[in-house]
């Protein structure tokens, strides 16, 4: 928050420089790396509160997925009869549901963490990017959790994954870094106008429609593809079963598009962040 | 220049007025704003504009310049608003300046709150680790340091049990052990001892002094003058964000006490002075005054004065005890009094009914040494609540005329100057 340049001296003492900064400064990442244990201690507490506080615990990251994936298989595969190619519906969209979930989550959490942790960052320096960082990662946890039903499912419906499976990491961190970046534009953005508050549950709602979820992204007119893929999620969802089901499509050139909106998502979303980071203890 | 801890030079910090009670914007008051400003700019013209944008701002901080050396405590005084917060938020890099320069060596730790960070649902071990992450320890430090944190705190039973379930006493004194046992070079503090009761207190003034004596550097905002003469040798004061003095503590303090900025012989407290715990009991004045009733600022040591604490209750209170602390400018307790001391007035009100009081008190004459003290008050009911606290309700001079022993014009060491009955017998 504040342009702090950390100078070895020849003693070896760290001097902290305190000066208003003007422009975009520096992103200061050494100083995240520093900070490093404190990540995993907010992590850390926003699980424990979470499962300390509910009735069904670690529970719910299973229930969540897994309900709506029953109400969408009746509604959309039964009812709608939503073409789901060779891939049985329940787990068709199952496995979207997951990437979701975590991106869905970690897109509000991060958005309202700052503000949810104001009394902390009025009384406290520490790089305020561990703030968003670690309400993304919590997400990470219930991911896990929910990706063992998946296992189990495929299991089930005797579904062996390809060799395309070494890609499934890259998804995961693609689906993470989408919503950082998202979460680092709106947590700011929260701090200043509060409007984000109620965007939120809109935000994600609308998002989740453009997503490939209860659908498939080969539904979609050819030409209109590569538009779609500025959603960064698309790729994401599509790389998912791409990763883990046999029978679906590789999603192609979507995933580039995909890739470098996200980057471009979260590249802005820090400098942007940095830029607020020092009025935010005012602010708040 | 190795033995410099901090160096600040013409630091100031502008703060926008208006956005303490607008706390935050609305995108529909940017928005309106936007599109508002080039029509506004036409009407007002470019001066009134600008006059527009001064009016706004405040500077909570101005023209700060000052060094600390290493292993120097310094205290930091002032009125409320004088900017002493303000200051300590920019050099523990919370908020930054709006213009000048500090350059700090070292680590800094800064306590502006005790118990930062602490979740009600978390046991006081899992609060422990967060805490102190929060407050910049590392974990294996914190590990190392779990058990003398914890048997600070007295917690050894409750450890593992959620912290909203502890009494506010615990949950204090578990807030305050790890924030103590923070080792940085530099340490900031804020006020943290203002909270808390008496023994609470004590204990946070030991810590203080050890870290003090370890040779750290220390930062210290209070407005209990007894704490800062305590602890500091030297002190700043400010006054509306500009540094007034920087003097030896007990000169700060006497200029602070003696140029208005504490009240003199009468103190009211408004409204906004009174912070809501203390609800039902709601201080109206205190007074000090002569035999005939007129409010004095300086009493004579040959004679009595009158102290009054004017009060009103909103409800009842049991075992609700008023009285008044005298404390030197030194930070030396004279005496502590309350007014349900004796075993009559104890049981005659053993629950004081809503209404209007005055509780006067008569300190007798030939008691107190000549010099300055300070008058505190207190409203509690003994081991249930402290109702309302304020340490330097107010100030007033003692003159020594006709004191004993004044012939010798020497400083009497000590705070009270009784005329005892000396015999003088020889044989």
């Amino acid at each position: 928050m504040v342009d702090t340049s950390i100078a070895a001296r020849s003693q070896q003492e760290d001097v902290i420089i305190l000066r208003p900064s003007r422009g975009w400064g520096s992103l200061n990442l050494r100083d995240l790396w520093v900070y490093r244990e404190l990540i995993y201690f907010l992590t850390w507490r926003d699980l424990k509160v979470r499962y300390k506080q509910t009735l069904l615990g670690a529970a719910w990251a299973i229930l969540q997925p897994f309900l709506s994936m029953v109400v969408f298989s009746v509604f959309f595969g039964g009812l709608l009869r939503v073409s789901s190619g060779d891939i049985p519906y329940p787990i068709f969209s199952y496995t979207a549901l997951l990437p979701w979930g975590l991106f869905s989550k970690a897109l509000t959490d991060a958005g309202r963490s700052l503000v949810i942790n104001r009394n902390v960052i009025t009384k406290v320096y520490f790089p305020r990017l561990i703030v968003p960082l670690s309400s993304v990662l919590g997400g990470v946890v219930d991911f896990l959790i929910a990706f063992l039903v998946l296992i189990g499912m495929m299991w089930y419906f005797k579904m062996v994954p390809t060799t395309a499976l070494w890609t499934l990491p890259f998804f995961l961190i693609l689906s993470l870094v989408t919503a950082l970046g998202v979460g680092l534009w709106l947590s700011a953005l929260n701090v200043i106008y509060r409007d984000v508050g109620y965007v939120l549950p809109f935000l994600t709602q609308f998002w989740f429609y453009l997503t490939p979820i209860v659908y498939s992204s080969s539904e979609v007119p050819e030409k209109w593809r590569i538009l779609y893929g500025l959603n960064p999620m698309v790729g994401v969802v599509e790389g998912f079963r791409w990763a883990l089901l046999p029978g679906s499509n590789p999603p192609g050139p979507m995933v580039a598009v995909s890739t470098v909106i996200s980057m471009v998502l979260l590249i802005s979303g820090t400098i942007y962040f940095r830029r607020m980071e020092r009025t935010f203890a005012d602010m708040v | 220049m190795n033995d410099l801890a901090i160096r600040v030079e013409n630091l100031g910090k502008q703060y926008q007025i208006g956005l303490p009670q607008e706390r935050y914007r609305t995108l529909r008051d940017s928005l309106v704003e936007f599109v508002g400003a080039p029509v506004r700019r036409l009407r007002l013209g470019r001066r009134s504009d600008l006059d527009n944008e001064t009016d706004r701002t405040i500077w909570a901080l101005r023209d700060i310049s000052f060094e600390v050396k290493r292993g120097q405590v310094l205290g930091v005084i002032g009125r409320n608003g004088a900017g002493k917060s303000t200051l300590l938020k920019i050099l523990s890099r919370i908020t930054e300046p709006s213009e000048g320069y500090a350059e700090i060596h070292g680590r800094v730790g800064s306590l502006l709150e005790v118990g930062t960070g602490f979740h009600p649902e978390l046991t006081g071990r899992e609060n422990i680790s967060l805490n102190g992450a929060i407050l910049g320890m590392k974990r294996v430090e914190i590990e190392r340091k779990f058990d003398e944190i914890v048997s600070f705190a007295g917690v050894e039973k409750f450890i593992d049990t959620p912290v909203k379930r502890y009494s506010s006493g615990m949950y204090l004194r578990l807030a305050f052990a790890v924030a103590a046992h923070l080792e940085p070079e530099i340490l900031v503090v804020d006020e943290v001892l203002a909270v808390g009761d008496a023994e609470f207190q004590r204990k946070c003034l030991g810590k203080m002094s050890a870290v003090a004596q370890e040779g750290r550097t220390v930062l210290f905002v209070s407005h209990n003058m007894s704490a800062i003469l305590r602890l500091t040798e030297e002190t700043l004061l400010l006054d509306k964000g500009q540094l007034v003095l920087r003097a030896t503590t007990p000169h700060a303090v006497d200029h602070y006490l003696a140029s208005g900025y504490s009240r003199v012989g009468e103190r009211t407290w408004n409204i906004d002075e009174i912070p809501e715990e203390a609800a039902p009991f709601r201080p109206i004045s205190m007074r000090l005054c002569d035999e005939s009733n007129r409010v004095i600022n300086t009493a004579r040591s040959t004679e009595p004065l009158t102290i009054l604490v004017e009060y009103v209750l909103d409800a009842p209170i049991a075992g609700l005890r008023v009285g008044i602390y005298l404390i030197t400018t030194r930070g030396e307790f004279v005496f502590t009094s309350f007014d349900t001391d004796t075993p009559q007035k104890f049981e005659q009100f053993g629950v004081r009914p809503a209404g209007h009081y005055i509780s006067r008190c008569v300190v007798p004459g030939d008691l107190l040494n000549e010099g300055r003290y300070i008058l505190g008050l207190n409203a509690s009911a003994f081991r249930v609540k402290r109702y309302f606290h304020d340490e330097q309700a107010l100030s007033f001079n003692i003159d020594g005329a006709g004191a004993p022993g004044m012939q010798w014009s020497e400083p009497r060491l000590g705070p009270v100057r009784p005329r005892l009955d000396w015999q003088i017998e020889h044989s």
